[in-house]
């Protein structure tokens, strides 16, 4: 059953301190950023969730969604393919300070190994990384005459991504580019919390249509007109 | 040869574009990575259909919007904002790089700080000091069909990037098939650097000072034939 949210604050109410939470978007593209903020103000109020290990191709940028995470000091691990952005100021700092673990993972192994971790594949092999420190202590093997870097797959606690339409039954559409790792991240967590733009009955968007089944989704809330993070950041917006 | 020469010689960013597009076929799909190799699209050859893959999930992107018609759903991996062209389609992560690793595209082009003989690359971190971030790169250069990179031949100060050994941390391991550079054309074929075409102004022995892995010359050698007014 998919549980419909009333309210930003109860969809995200279950994450806790010390869990891995995947967050959907690349770069500003698919950003939730409604659901990330609920969690900021969550933790300015309580305290918590803290020691949250955050998984997202990227690892912030400006003043907010997962740089305001950051800058809040919610955030003891990130793990991404690229923490780098127009501001990453939020980032670097803590990570130059050593106060913010960085697990740095090919962005094609990273996709694949949430994608492993919501299909039931325990660990696949990679030609990505042989051979460059990203392969370091991890065990390798030749497939066809060419070397391959066994990779883990990646299991969330908690999902929170945007979607364009869900309907009742928990099935997605995406807007164009912003679909990228969120597909992947709902079928990877235990808990998938979406925010859609559109939240229509059961049997609205057509079968054909999903792209998202929602067997993947655990809960929706509806957030008619999300804010867009590159414009958030371009007007050097601030969340705290 | 000094600096000063070596910057009046060497091809603009702009050519080492133009000369890399004319070697893409009718009908490929490419991954062009973010910065100098971004480039090439702008020189396409009258005629021929390519289609553009980006990581974030596009197949079939066009060029930038105007000012003001930006959506920033619709972005390429670089973060920029791009429009899209007949018979384009989106997909996740997942897919996208299922058409990278599962050898779907017909070439990648990258930049590159340093390019060994054996056609290692290093192209993601110059150190161990700052934040690393590595992207799609290590992915993409073990999956395309043919791993091309587009570079200047130097560094700013006149060091070569084309060496015996990579000392700048790899991103990938014996993935390099062709190298473009501000001097040279330059394939890698049985862990060596084979010349190619190079630029008229330039002797063999020139370049190899400027190289530091041996350069052969295997068949025929052309000059380079680039437009000057680009």
């Amino acid at each position: 059953m998919v549980e419909i949210y009333k309210s930003l604050a109860d969809s995200v109410s279950k994450i806790q301190d010390g869990e891995v939470l995947m967050i959907g978007g690349f770069g500003g593209s698919g950003s939730p950023i409604e659901l990330i903020h609920a969690l900021i103000d969550r933790f300015s109020a309580t305290g918590s969730p803290s020691r949250l290990t955050v998984v997202n191709n990227n690892a912030g940028n400006g003043y907010v969604g997962i740089a305001a995470m950051i800058r809040a000091g919610m955030v003891a691990k990130m793990i991404c393919s690229f923490p780098r952005s127009s501001n990453a100021k939020a980032f670097n700092e803590k990570y130059l300070a050593h106060e913010i673990e960085l697990e740095l993972v090919p962005q094609g192994t990273l996709a694949e190994r949430i994608r492993a971790g919501g299909a039931g594949i325990p660990a696949f092999y990679t030609p990505a990384g042989y051979g460059t420190e990203i392969a370091d202590g991890k065990p390798t093997e030749s497939f066809n005459g060419k070397m391959h870097v066994r990779e883990l797959a990646l299991i969330g606690d908690h999902a929170i991504v945007k979607a364009d339409v869900g309907d009742t039954s928990g099935n997605l559409t995406f807007r164009m580019a912003a679909r990228n790792f969120s597909p992947l991240m709902c079928m990877a967590s235990k808990n998938s919390i979406v925010q859609v733009r559109h939240l229509v009955s059961s049997g609205q968007i057509k079968p054909a249509n999903v792209m998202t089944p929602g067997i993947f989704v655990s809960g929706l809330i509806e957030v008619p007109n999300p804010e867009q993070e590159e414009l958030l950041v371009r007007k050097e917006a601030v969340h705290q | 040869m000094t600096l000063e020469t070596l910057s009046q010689l060497k091809l603009s960013n702009a050519q080492i574009a133009w000369r890399a597009a004319q070697d893409i076929l009718d009908g490929s799909y490419v991954n062009l990575g973010i910065g100098l190799p971004e480039l090439i699209a702008q020189f396409q050859p009258e005629g021929r259909k390519i289609t553009y893959h980006t990581e974030n999930g596009v197949l079939g992107f066009g060029e930038a919007p105007d000012s003001g018609d930006e959506d920033w759903d619709l972005i390429n991996a670089g973060k920029k904002p791009i429009t899209l062209n007949p018979g384009a389609s989106f997909f996740h992560h997942a897919d996208s790089f299922a058409m990278v690793r599962g050898g779907h595209l017909d070439l990648a082009v990258l930049g590159a700080y340093q390019i060994a003989e054996n056609g290692d690359l290093a192209n993601w971190r110059v150190g161990q000091n700052g934040v690393p971030a590595v992207g799609g790169a290590m992915d993409l250069v073990h999956g395309a069909k043919r791993v091309a990179v587009m570079t200047d031949h130097t560094t700013k100060d006149g060091k070569p990037k084309l060496l015996k050994a990579c000392t700048f941390p790899l991103t990938g391991v014996n993935c390099v098939d062709r190298i473009y550079t501000s001097l040279a054309v330059i394939d890698v074929q049985g862990e060596k650097f084979i010349l190619r075409e190079k630029h008229k102004d330039l002797s063999i022995s020139d370049l190899q000072s400027l190289t530091e892995a041996e350069l052969h010359v295997v068949g025929t050698l052309e000059n380079f034939d680039v437009p000057e007014d680009i």
